[in-house]
């Protein structure tokens, strides 16, 4: 059984992504940070950029979401303390709020495949690949984009495009306390939501953030670094 | 004038949706600058004017699905007429081969909202009034229709459309919005006058679906009722096999076995432990044990203590691998395997903290998590956060086994059973000894030979020398 192991190094990845966790943060201010990258990106002025954060309770509305989807009443929700946010991502109507590990890609897809399908599948596989390693079976439902659960829908999926740059991105349930799902009908399906921890897996913000960041630089060839301190300001 | 076209977003994409005029008929745009935005499969994209100008034609109106290179607008350069026509229907409608599409889908400009589901069908021969049989006439009963998308669903309720009728133009034959919105809409028309030749084959046959099928059309695709009615109800010959659903434990198990073949490099290595100290131990203290507790003494608390001892010792074997990280868990929490009604399932409950309990501690959390799982009464927290496994197969009379490793963990130990078997012992002489096989499988992606090796032997030198006078 001694078999000699060649340690597999990634090798050929020259292309960089900055990675920066911004924490808790208002959805509307994570908007700005990233249109404000997503333009210097475009203009060729800094690398892609992966930024992570965590939204205070939000429900925001996708391009083709309908206000059907969203099952409360303006004054429950101001009660509940739920912001309500047009955006402009793909899809329909979702939930953030703590607990849920929100991502988003700045990729500029010219360097990778001009392909948004391709994009958004890869998005997924690299959310997958990482639940594999938590012991954890995610699958594609064909049809509704996402990262599903024995049947249950663990990330949801909605994404920007400008001249190939992408904005908005993903956001998986680590613990989110998923009773706020019930105020809206998530992406406008009637299909179960649910989370790390009600599928059993004690998995952390910190753990599942190394997953995806390992699977993210692998599905899209990337260098995923932390950003050199001296060169950003603000 | 330059021609604005519906853009190939991936190599993938047939169609896309467009979401939002940014400008109306009439607007001055430069080149480069956002125009439209359209959606395909939860990605917004802003499309950027191809060119500068004023837009002059608006073709596709908001919320329209069209095919790839469909023109859905016109942008009027320098001094040309500018005549804004608001959008129609018409310039909507795709033009549907779901296979060729690739190959020019391109100025389809007016094309008659029917024409749609005849790709290259040739003209009908004179004579036919029906459907040519031979042209891909829809298949008035369909079984599976494939993936529907909500919308088409709400559109076929609210219309009351059976989907069965409805000819699938998208991609792989998928049913989409405007594919509903024909029927309905030549459901709704009366029979349109004698019309070219390419109109035809969908028209009747979608308006009176069951007669030119039943009629014409070769039974491939029809299901005639004679053929479908049930059997006669005597079978003679008893069937050979049974049909059962799997439980969902088993379909869950047979993913997890499944997965972990597939994710981990098994292997498995055999040590063999005199357990004749710990059996003697046993034999004296079984009866009082019983008296005392409640329940028996049995082999299983000794292992679990021996690798719980033996995991301290190498904690990768404790450890768990996520893509090219290791991580080490300071918890030794291990799971018992535990076999359900006679082999109707397998639960693994885990000993939190297996390594801070001693024998009597761990044969009570044995004896009640084995109760509770076969009595359905283990709570989630209970199967959780196992960092390693043990499975006890020698209580089924296994010599040894080579277990599957328990993902995410790195290792499994088996425990065959414990037989009193004649040994060579010291000075050449021949003794009876009890004795068990300890088979663990680790995964080879992590822990090497020698290393699983070295955790067996500190787990046999904790069993063979086992000095706990007290339980």
């Amino acid at each position: 059984m001694l078999f000699m192991v060649k340690p597999s190094m990634p090798e050929q990845q020259d292309r960089i992504c900055e990675i920066q966790d911004l924490g808790r943060i208002g959805f509307t201010e994570a908007v700005r940070v990233q249109n404000d990258l997503a333009a210097r990106r475009k203009q060729g002025l800094i690398p892609d950029q992966l930024l992570l954060a965590e939204h205070p309770h939000v429900v925001t509305l996708g391009r083709n979401a309908r206000r059907e989807n969203i099952l409360a009443a303006p004054e429950v929700m101001a009660r509940a303390g739920i912001e309500v946010v047009e955006t402009d991502r793909g899809g329909d109507v979702t939930y953030h709020g703590p607990g849920q590990l929100v991502g988003y890609p700045i990729f500029d897809l010219r360097e990778w495949k001009r392909d948004v399908t391709a994009y958004v599948r890869g998005i997924e596989e690299a959310i997958i690949g990482a639940l594999s390693g938590f012991g954890l079976k995610g699958e594609r439902v064909e049809g509704c984009t996402g990262v599903w659960v024995g049947g249950a829908k663990l990330a949801a999926i909605g994404v920007h495009i400008s001249r190939w740059v992408t904005t908005h991105g993903f956001a998986l349930n680590i613990d989110t306390d998923l009773s706020y799902f019930r105020y809206i009908v998530p992406c406008g399906l009637t299909k179960p939501v649910t989370s790390l921890r009600q599928l059993g897996s004690m998995a952390s913000r910190g753990e599942m953030i190394a997953a995806l960041r390992d699977r993210i630089e692998r599905q899209f060839q990337l260098r995923i670094v932390e950003p050199a301190a001296n060169k950003r300001s603000a | 004038m330059t021609d604005i076209v519906m853009p190939q977003m991936g190599e993938s994409i047939v169609e896309g949706t467009l979401t939002k005029w940014l400008k109306k008929a009439g607007d001055k745009v430069e080149r480069d600058e956002p125009l439209f935005e359209i959606s395909t499969d939860k990605v917004d994209s802003e499309i950027p004017s191809p060119a500068s100008g004023v837009l002059a034609e608006i073709l596709v109106a908001e919320g329209t699905t069209v095919a790839i290179n469909t023109v859905v607008g016109r942008i009027a350069e320098g001094g040309e007429a500018v005549a804004a026509t608001p959008a129609t229907q018409a310039g909507a409608a795709p033009p549907p081969p779901p296979a060729p599409v690739r190959a020019q889908v391109g100025p389809v400009a007016a094309p008659l909202p029917m024409a749609a589901p005849a790709p290259a069908a040739p003209p009908p021969p004179p004579e036919a009034a029906a459907p040519a049989p031979a042209a891909p006439a829809p298949t008035p009963a369909r079984e599976d229709l494939g993936p529907l998308s909500p919308l088409v669903r709400r559109l076929a309720r609210e219309h009351n459309v059976d989907l069965n009728l409805v000819r699938g133009t998208g991609a792989g034959g998928r049913i989409t919005k405007q594919d509903v919105e024909a029927y309905i809409a030549a459901r709704s028309a009366t029979p349109a006058p004698p019309s070219p030749p390419p109109a035809a084959p969908v028209a009747p046959a979608a308006q009176q679906p069951p007669a030119p099928a039943a009629a014409t059309a070769p039974p491939a695709g029809a299901r005639p009722t004679a053929e479908t009615a049930p059997p006669p109800v005597a079978p003679a010959v008893p069937p050979r096999t049974r049909v059962e659903p799997m439980s969902t434990m088993r379909q869950k198990i047979a993913e997890h076995m499944i997965f972990s073949k597939r994710t981990s490099a098994h292997v498995t290595t055999v040590h063999k432990v005199d357990m004749t100290k710990i059996a003697k131990l046993r034999e004296k203290s079984k009866a009082a044990f019983q008296e005392r507790y409640g329940f028996g003494l049995t082999f299983l608390p000794f292992v679990v203590r021996a690798a719980a001892e033996a995991l301290r010792a190498y904690p990768v074997v404790n450890a768990s691998v996520e893509g090219t990280s290791v991580i080490y868990h300071n918890d030794i929490n291990i799971g018992i395997a535990v076999a359900l009604d006679g082999g109707n399932g397998l639960i693994v409950p885990v000993i939190k903290n297996a390594d801070e309990k001693n024998v009597v501690g761990l044969q009570r959390a044995i004896v009640d998590l084995a109760n509770r799982a076969r009595s359905k009464q283990l709570k989630p927290e209970d199967v959780q956060g196992g960092t390693f496994s043990i499975t006890n197969f020698g209580s089924f009379g296994s010599i040894f086994a080579t277990p599957v490793i328990n993902q995410p963990q790195v290792a499994i130990l088996g425990v065959g059973a414990v037989e009193k078997v004649p040994v060579v012992v010291e000075g050449d002489a021949i003794a009876i000894r009890s004795v068990a096989h300890l088979a663990l499988t680790f995964d080879h992606r992590l822990i090497d030979g020698a290393m699983a090796d070295q955790f067996c032997q500190k787990a046999k030198a904790v069993l063979e020398g086992w000095s706990e006078a007290v339980l």
